[in-house]
């Protein structure tokens, strides 16, 4: 699996075969905290990376940098070769780049289905002028409602489609983030904790729908601490501790690095990373 | 004391260019508040320079109508944009803020005499305001001349006129506002109001949308400020003051932010009653029930019950009378 992905042996920053986005000396201070130093990233194209570390490791505030949300102190990035510093968060969605957030931020008082319509790129009724003439816009709005309706469907929330978001679960919310996020068919993207607070006996579905992206040919970058879900569905992982990448590789070789259980344990013994199986695994 | 009376007079009120003007201030704030959570406290600003450079264009200028009104708008389009560039990439209060302070300072330049015409008139008129610049309006009045009765009151022409251009004003923004609001532009606004982070993650140009959101809810109060000012034919630097502000927040939050029609039962729900609670204040005066106040001092009554009524509206029914109970049961 290295081989196919990384181009020399895993080790933190190593140079991919064939990488989507491309990170060098990204770094991001408050106030005397460095919250994120990142020497040298790349992600895999077409392939699923996990993003791992203990809490205040960085990983939001990576995500916030590379998605145009934060600005960094240092750093440039370029993504399918494009050079993305200093490109506002719009711009980067635009271009393929979608990214959720870690706490949900579904809009509470548009329907289940108007969220979903607005993950929808190239509606021309978006603009003010055009929105005044309905014919501009009527056929491109019952294409995104057909697909909306699908995406719904797939992530069983079509029953909800006619409530406001505001009257989902937490585990919902996340689901229509995420679902909201495909809207624009994205070439990467960014799951900030995807299954955080989602009914357990939907995240077998969603692990599937996650792997479904990867079929179809979308990239996916996503921060989790279910280890479970990391281990089940990625390809490459990637782990963040200090705001310093410490490790990656393959789910299996990572998860027997020192380094890694060091980071991870370091942070909370208690933790659900399975250290025993772990253990096992790696005899 | 007849309370028909007072009650069928204080309906005059309802068809009045004066509620009117409101009525379009208060459509322009439900765009930026109801539809973009765009917190503006200085619509009466927007209304002031729309009447300013409608004013000054038909008087210094001698523009003909269309162009005056024309200047007017694009004066507020200026505003907004200058109030908008600073305050609409940051948080929400920093509008707040800046639209108080822009309403105050926009008022001290009115009343100032600091702005002269090479000839070295006062541009704004200074503290006595501008007159006198209505002809061009009431010189296309169709309407022909004689004194009418409407609810008891008697109009003249000219009232009348001007009562019809302002509720047709009032007809053209709001189809405007529904149509736009029911559009995918619109419900870009309404993501905008409930989170804009997640509105920009999806592609969408922010920082555009609430421009264009101040822009036109800028416009719709310069229109009803150029109302205000042809009915009363005259421009007052004082008039624009908080009062005006927030009689425009009471009329969009009595009637609900969050709809079109809205703005428009608030303003004529609210000066109505204005009119009523003044009529039957004045008759318990003529009685001798209200003591010793005069008709002057119980006009005052009338505001604290306005500050009371808004207060309970607020708290008890904040989706306005006729806004979507849904709309606000989950906000906080
Ligand atoms: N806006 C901010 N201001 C100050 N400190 C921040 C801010 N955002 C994040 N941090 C700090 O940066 C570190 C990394 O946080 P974060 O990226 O959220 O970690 P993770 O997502 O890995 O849990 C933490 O110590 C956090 O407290
Ligand atoms: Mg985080």
């Amino acid at each position: 699996m290295a081989n196919e992905i990384a181009k020399g042996p895993a080790a933190p920053g190593v140079a991919k075969v064939d990488p989507i986005l491309v990170a060098d000396g990204v770094r991001r201070e408050f106030g005397g905290l460095v919250a994120v130093d990142v020497e040298h990233l790349e992600i895999p194209r077409g392939k699923i990376t996990a993003l791992i570390g203990p809490n205040g490791a960085g990983k939001t505030t990576l995500f916030n940098l590379l998605t145009g949300f934060d600005k960094p102190n240092t750093g440039k990035w370029t993504f399918q070769g494009r050079d993305l510093a200093g490109v506002p968060a719009f711009k980067v969605a635009r271009i393929g780049m979608v990214r959720t957030f870690q706490l949900t931020k579904a809009l509470s008082l548009l329907t289940v289905l108007d969220n979903m319509r607005l993950g929808a790129k190239h509606q021309p009724g978006e603009s003010l002028l055009r929105a005044l003439v309905r014919p501009l816009w009527r056929k491109r709005e019952a294409e995104i409602t057909v697909a909306a309706e699908e995406l719904l469907k797939r992530f069983k929330l079509d029953a909800k489609s006619d409530d406001f978001a505001a009257s989902l679960s937490g585990g919902q919310r996340k689901l229509l983030e995420m679902a909201r996020a495909l809207m624009s068919k994205p070439v990467l993207v960014m799951l900030d904790e995807p299954m955080a607070g989602v009914n357990p006996a939907l995240t077998q579905s969603l692990l599937e729908h996650i792997k479904g992206l990867k079929d179809d040919g979308t990239t996916v970058l996503f921060v989790e601490h279910d280890m479970h879900m990391v281990r089940h569905i990625s390809d490459w992982v990637i782990v963040m501790a200090e705001g310093r990448i410490v490790a990656e590789g393959p789910p299996n070789e990572v998860m027997k690095n020192p380094a890694v259980i060091d980071a991870y344990l370091g942070a909370h013994h208690d933790s659900d990373l399975g250290a025993d199986k772990i253990a096992k695994e790696a005899n | 004391m007849d309370l028909i009376v007072a009650l069928q007079s204080s309906f005059g009120e309802l068809i009045t260019a004066g509620t009117a003007a409101f009525v379009l201030c208060a459509i322009g704030l439900a765009i930026h508040f109801g539809f973009t959570g765009l917190l503006n406290f200085g619509q009466a600003a927007f209304a002031a320079v729309g009447a300013y450079g409608y004013a000054i264009a038909a008087l210094d200028f001698k523009a003909p109508l269309v162009l005056s009104v024309l200047f007017g708008l694009l004066c507020a389009v200026i505003f907004a944009v200058l109030l908008g560039i600073p305050t609409l990439r940051l948080r929400a209060d920093y509008l707040a803020i800046v639209t108080i302070a822009a309403a105050q300072v926009f008022k001290f330049v009115a009343t100032s005499s600091a702005i002269t015409d090479p000839s070295g008139n006062v541009i704004t008129g200074g503290a006595e305001g501008l007159s006198e610049f209505g002809g061009t309006f009431y010189s296309l009045n169709p309407v022909p001349a004689g004194e009418y009765q409407v609810f008891g009151n008697s109009l003249t022409q000219d009232q009348i006129w001007v009562d019809i251009v302002g509720w047709l004003l009032v007809v053209v923004c709001a189809l405007l506002t529904y149509f736009l609001t029911r559009s995918p532009w619109g419900r870009a606004l309404k993501g905008i109001r409930e989170d804009e982070d997640a509105v920009r993650s999806l592609g969408k140009n922010v920082y555009l949308y609430k421009m264009q959101a101040l822009i036109l809810g800028g416009c719709m109060a310069a229109l009803g400020g150029m109302v205000f000012v042809i009915n009363s034919q005259t421009v007052q630097p004082t008039v624009w003051g908080t009062n005006f502000t927030f009689t425009i927040w009471t009329v969009l939050l009595l009637g609900g932010a969050t709809t079109v029609l809205g703005p428009i039962a608030g303003g004529v729900v609210f000066f109505t009653l204005f009119a009523f609670i003044q009529k039957v204040l004045e008759g318990l005066v003529a009685i001798h029930w209200m003591g010793s106040l005069t008709i002057p001092q119980v006009g005052q009554i009338r505001l604290i019950l306005v500050g009371l009524a808004l207060m309970l509206l607020v708290i008890f029914r904040p989706q306005g009378l006729f806004g979507n109970k849904k709309e606000t049961l989950f906000n906080g």
